[in-house]
Order: structure tokens, then C-alpha cells, then sequence
């Protein structure tokens, strides 16, 4: 039977790869090839998953240099028959493929996303116009699961711990056009701070690794325009 | 909010140099097609205004634009502290207008020590 040759990260900062020889099937992804490998070769292997159909976000990994996520990756789709594996970048390592990801969930917090309203929940629902210009806006970039993907793909992350990375910046982006956010203001003068849109190099290296498709890039352009036309004394971009 | 506004500063400079390159190239296109000696530009520089303002204009574009893109390069690949950053392009800023008009008052017919530009 054919083999894959897996290397997988073992331990924190410091650490090495470890070797695995997996047959090789038909239909098989990363996240099989890793469980394979922590059910039948070695149990002390440690990394995340939940719904293993590309729904929670849970088991992204560096793939081969890419991040990506593991259960979204077939391993016929990377036309290697060795496999490197390793955790996201751009995040502390904990144990093997398992990252610290509370700085990366403290950003989504820094760049004002939280969502306000002056409504109860005896007030009726908003009536939205699904073709207004801002809704559409707000829906491009609100399928965000929260991956981790496109902070681990961004250079500028690397480069600049302040910066509050793609994901977070998307968000803001979602928040800042949806119409019945009433702290529309504080997260613009938020997702515009020293970490924020205007960092942004758009390379569009988190468009590139984005799982579903979005584009955090555009939406931090629109971000940098509208904090343009907020500064200029506009009330909208 | 210091940093949006840098953004854009940054931003609206690179816009207005870039028909104001254009033009630099162009006279000097212009200059060298043209076969004009040192003293011949300099005369033309001298009586018109216009060259003086434009020039004027473009090194303060210059003073302001350059040290905001070397500020950044400075965090993110030179791994400098923001505030280390801000004096050394604050450093950057004072040295570029300080030659610029330097150049520029030398244009003008202004007696500069060190001599003739």
C-alpha cells in the first residue's frame, strides 16, 4: 500500500518534528491523516478539533506552509506525498499543533466589536433592505467563523504586535454597516487606533487563505476610506 | 487616532507628488533634449516663480511623505520600538526639509556657505 510521510510539530517554541508513515486512501484529509496518527501511533499528540466539517474553525494548522484548515484539506488536493504539519503561526505554541489564541481573540475585543443596541427584546425586529449598499457591505464579510487562518496567512501580524490582524478588522467592518449597531463611531475611532486598518499593506494574504472566500482586505479598505472621510468631518463614507 | 491621520497624510502627499514626478521629469527631459547648460537652467529657475513655488512644494511633499513610509519600515522589518521610530522620522522630517529648502534658497540666488549647489 502507499504511504504518506507526515511530519508533525512536537512540543512548544522549542521542538522538533516528529515522523509518520499513514497509508495512503482514496478519500482522506489532514484532519484524518492527524487523528489516524493520534489513535494508532502516538496518543500524546495534542491538537484541536470539533466538527470535522469545516463549520466551528476549531482545527486550522499550518499545512505544508500554508494555513489552512485541516479537515477542509484533502490530502490529494496538496499533491505531495509528504506532509508537514505544523500549528497556525502568528500565535504562541502551547503543544504540539495546539496555539494560544487569547491574544488573537483580545484583538477581536481591541477593535470595537462588540455589538450595541438601544433595543429590547420587546421592540420589534429592525426591518433591514437586504439590497441597501450597507447591508451588502456588512454581509461580504459576516461569515466569519473566527479560524485564525487569515491572522496566521498576514505579515503585517508578524512584523507588528500591535496590529489587530485581518479577522478583527473584519468584524469592525461587519459591525460599522450594520444599521442597527448604535456604537457605530466608537468602532470605527477603535478598528482605526494605532493597531488598526491603516497598517494594512493589502497584500491580501488573508483574502488568499480564507477558507470561505471572504476578503478581510477589501474590508479593511473600506474601513481606511471611511476612517478618511470620518476625520474629514463626514458622517459616512 | 495619530495613526489614521499619518495614514492619510502620508497618503494625500503621495497623490499630489505623483503629477508633481511627472513634471520634474518631464523638464528634465526638457533640460537635457534641449542641451541647456547649468547656468541656463539656473537663470530660467531664478525668473520664474513658478518653478520656485513648485519646487517649494514638492520637498515639503518630500519632508513629510519619506519619513512616514521609513517610520514604518523602522516598526515592522527593523523591529523599533514605535517611539524610537517617531524620533528618528521626526529626525528624518527636520533633515529632508532642512536640505530641501536649503537647495531650494540656493535656487532662489540666496548665498548658502559651502558654495554654488
Amino acid at each position: 500500500m502507499e504511504t504518506l510521510t507526515v511530519q508533525i510539530w512536537r512540543g512548544a517554541e522549542t521542538g522538533s518534528f516528529a515522523s509518520f508513515s499513514v497509508p495512503k486512501r482514496d478519500n482522506q484529509t489532514v484532519l484524518d491523516v492527524v487523528t489516524e496518527i493520534q489513535q494508532r501511533q502516538d496518543q500524546s499528540i495534542s491538537y484541536r478539533f470539533a466538527c470535522r466539517v469545516g463549520v466551528c474553525g476549531s482545527c486550522a494548522m499550518t499545512v505544508n506552509g500554508k494555513p489552512r484548515w485541516s479537515c477542509r484539506t484533502h490530502i490529494s488536493s496538496l499533491k505531495s506525498s509528504v506532509i508537514t504539519i505544523e500549528p497556525l503561526k502568528n500565535m504562541p505554541r502551547i503543544k504540539d499543533l495546539v496555539t494560544d489564541m487569547t491574544g488573537f481573540f483580545d484583538k477581536w475585543g481591541q477593535a470595537g466589536n462588540v455589538f450595541e443596541s438601544d433595543k429590547t427584546r420587546q421592540d420589534a425586529p429592525a426591518k433591514v433592505d437586504p439590497s441597501s449598499q450597507q447591508r451588502k457591505a456588512a454581509n461580504a464579510a459576516i461569515e466569519c467563523i473566527n479560524c485564525g487562518v487569515c491572522y496566521a496567512a498576514c505579515d503585517v501580524v508578524s512584523w507588528n504586535d500591535e496590529y489587530l490582524g485581518p479577522a478583527a478588522l473584519n468584524r469592525a467592518w461587519s459591525l460599522v454597516n450594520d444599521e442597527r449597531h448604535t456604537g457605530k463611531q466608537d468602532t470605527l475611532v477603535a478598528a482605526m487606533g494605532a493597531g488598526g486598518c491603516s497598517n494594512c499593506h493589502s497584500q491580501g494574504n488573508c483574502m488568499t487563505a480564507c477558507p470561505i472566500g471572504l476578503s478581510p482586505t477589501r474590508s479593511i479598505a473600506g474601513l481606511k476610506k471611511m476612517s478618511l472621510f470620518s476625520l474629514m468631518g463626514k458622517q459616512d463614507g | 487616532m495619530v495613526e489614521a491621520r499619518l495614514y492619510i497624510l502620508q497618503r494625500l502627499t503621495a497623490a499630489m507628488m505623483a503629477p508633481m514626478v511627472v513634471g520634474h521629469l518631464l523638464t528634465i527631459l526638457y533640460a537635457t533634449r534641449a542641451e541647456l547648460t547649468a547656468a541656463t537652467i539656473l537663470a530660467r529657475v531664478q525668473s520664474s516663480p513658478w518653478l520656485i513655488v513648485f519646487y517649494t512644494a514638492f520637498v515639503v511633499m518630500v519632508a513629510i511623505h519619506a519619513p512616514l513610509g521609513l517610520r514604518k519600515i523602522l516598526v515592522e522589518w527593523g523591529r523599533l520600538s514605535t517611539r524610537a521610530a517617531n524620533l528618528i522620522a521626526l529626525f528624518l522630517f527636520v533633515l529632508f526639509l532642512g536640505m530641501g529648502l536649503r537647495g531650494i534658497w540656493a535656487l532662489t540666488g540666496g548665498s548658502i556657505s559651502g558654495g554654488a549647489i
